[in-house]
């Protein structure tokens, strides 16, 4: 409240020339104060994260808590790295989520290309009755997906986790908004056969639609990669946990070993944040595409 | 390949124009058969589970599958109302809800209010504030289970250091529930932050000048310009948000090491479908009280989109 009171400041002290900024240096400079303090706020618990994992594990738990320990060392990335199964659960988050991020952009494009470029009769409602699929809340699904994967004698594999996670609404949503982007009209698309269509699909239309690609597979694979709930009730065989499902037994596995807890912690979270940094562009685009224009 | 077709410069949809029947059928079938590989995993694994579970929740079955042909009616609806241990996990859904949810909004207004400022490092900021939401909630409850504990935790290692009394984060009914909304809070503003953000870029600097030449400063023009242009921005977050924290679990879960927290305090309705379901192995209990819940969040998410709709008309 502080800050936005103080930046009642005369018209002629606003800096009129880049395209973002509104408010007087005072507003700013307070507002930058405000920002660092709670950045600081933010990124504390990742560094206290960071530091303990590198504490000697005996060193972790002394009272009063300090960020300095008698000496540093991976001595708990060492022994996570080669006692838990954390290596498995990569390949396995990776694998699933590779096929998962794959399959929904092939299925949601062909989708949004037909809903977008082929003017057949009743495609509004289609279009509509798939969107409504946003609606359905993913959690309260897992008492009857347990009990279909159980029928079909896939609880414990791969494919009760892909299955349920390639068929994106949101992702039919985002290629059809890039789609209807495009200004140009396949005129003769009454008039094609299905083979000569498929191909201005893929040759055509989904080369112009990499951007759209790009943010619907990165935001795929990170969301099947952080999925906890589905993984989590599918999957009981510490060789197909996922990351997120694997992580939740070390807490009863390593007991209180706080420093390995933590690396375990750090070693799950590093490739997301990794894929984060890299495509932040497109991730950011992929989130805001679920509430933007909903 | 460019020949095969002839592009247009038009954004009009062409009507069919004197199409015999059959081409029309044709271009039906084809464009379903676009459609048709999204349609089946869409059916079978999204509508198919809706079906499925509406159906389990009439019998009385169990996870081994027995009881799938014992139909009980409305049997298992009757016991749900009837079940302490179903409203009181209600209760703690709604009241995560309603603290969650104003923190979720407020905060994440605020904090793109100060991003959207020219300051220095304004993807910095961006970065550090979105980036837990790309964690996964198992990573991000192992580290703030941490941060929670009793006499070597960071916090209450602070709070003691600061001549304050320790908080039972963990321990304490009364707080349970907060450190899970404190925990989510740190977790998944960014995702509303970034929402804000957008919409911000999308009001035009002039009205922002304009309403600074007639005199309105800084707090006013948040006011009285920001605030208003971007309550479509605020509805749909508060829909997207509202849904989000009546599906509570998966943090609270994981915070309490598997447990419920001190009295059930932290235990919310889709935690109690899992205890029925999973650990109970009464799946068709655990479906009819997956369908109250369903219906709840549908009502609610209709609402708020009538609410929006009527926005959208008045805007």
């Amino acid at each position: 409240m502080a800050v936005l009171q103080s930046v009642e400041q005369p018209v002629e002290e606003r800096q009129a020339t880049s395209s973002v900024p509104r408010g007087s240096k005072i507003g700013n400079i307070s507002a930058l104060i405000v920002l660092i303090i709670l950045a600081i706020i933010w990124i504390v618990p990742i560094l206290w994260a960071i530091d303990t994992s590198l504490k000697p594990e005996g060193e972790t738990t002394a009272i009063p808590i300090s960020w300095f320990a008698s000496h540093f060392t991976l001595a708990a990335f060492v022994s996570t790295l080669a006692t838990s199964s954390l290596p498995i659960w990569y390949v396995n988050s990776f694998l699933t989520s590779a096929i998962i991020s794959v399959v929904t952009v092939a299925l949601a494009s062909m989708a949004a290309f037909s809903f977008s470029r082929i003017p057949f009769r009743g495609r509004n409602v289609l279009f509509w009755i798939i969107l409504a699929g946003i609606m359905i809340p993913g959690q309260i699904l897992i008492v009857p997906l347990f009990t279909q994967m159980q029928a079909l004698g896939l609880v414990d594999t791969y494919w009760s986790i892909i299955l349920p996670q390639i068929a994106s609404p949101i992702a039919v949503f985002i290629f059809k908004q890039y789609f209807d982007g495009i200004p140009y009209e396949l005129e003769e698309a009454a008039t094609m056969d299905g083979a000569s269509l498929f191909r201005v699909y893929w040759q055509i239309w989904m080369p112009l639609a990499r951007p759209a690609i790009a943010a619907v597979a990165i935001f795929a694979f990170v969301i099947s990669w952080n999925n906890f709930l589905l993984p989590f009730i599918m999957i009981s065989g510490n060789n197909t946990m996922t990351v997120p499902v694997g992580l939740a037994t070390v807490q009863t596995s390593f007991g209180i070993r706080y420093a390995q807890i933590m690396a375990s912690a750090i070693l799950g979270g590093i490739p997301v944040l990794v894929v984060f940094l890299f495509f932040q562009r497109q991730i950011v685009q992929g989130f805001a595409a679920t509430g933007l224009k909903g | 390949m460019m020949s095969d077709i002839s592009l247009r410069a038009s954004g009009a949809e062409t009507a069919p124009q004197a199409q015999t029947q059959i081409k029309r059928r044709r271009t039906t079938l084809i464009g379903i058969g676009f459609i048709l590989p999204f349609l089946i995993v869409y059916a079978a694994f999204l509508i198919w589970p809706v079906i499925l579970g509406l159906r389990m929740s009439f019998f009385n079955w169990t996870i081994s599958g027995a009881g799938a042909t014992n139909f009980l009616g409305l049997a298992n609806y009757q016991e749900l109302l009837g079940d302490g241990a179903f409203w009181q996990s209600l209760g703690v859904t709604l009241l995560f809800t309603v603290i969650s949810t104003p923190l979720l909004v407020i905060i994440a207004l605020a904090l793109a209010l100060l991003v959207n400022r020219a300051i220095p490092a304004q993807g910095l900021f961006r970065t550090i504030f979105f980036a837990p939401f790309v964690m996964p909630v198992s990573v991000v409850a192992l580290i703030w289970g941490w941060l929670y504990q009793p006499g070597f935790g960071l916090i209450n290692g602070i709070l003691t250091g600061l001549g304050l009394k320790e908080v039972g984060w963990l321990s304490d009914p009364g707080v349970a529930l907060l450190s899970v909304v404190i925990l989510t809070v740190w977790w998944t503003v960014g995702f509303n932050f970034l929402l804000y953000l957008a919409g911000m870029q999308q009001i035009p600097p002039e009205l922002n000048e304009a309403a600074s030449l007639d005199g309105a400063g800084a707090w006013a023009r948040i006011r009285w310009v920001t605030i208003p242009l971007l309550s479509r921005t605020t509805s749909l977050i508060l829909i997207l948000q509202v849904i989000a924290s009546l599906q509570v679990f998966n943090q609270a879960y994981l915070l309490m090491n598997a447990g419920d927290g001190p009295n059930f305090s932290t235990r919310s309705v889709v935690q109690y479908i899992y205890e029925e379901g999973f650990t109970g192995y009464r799946v068709g209990y655990a479906s009819a009280m997956s369908y109250i819940l369903f219906i709840i969040i549908l009502l609610v998410s209709l609402g708020q989109f009538a609410l929006l709709a009527r926005q959208r008309r008045n805007a």
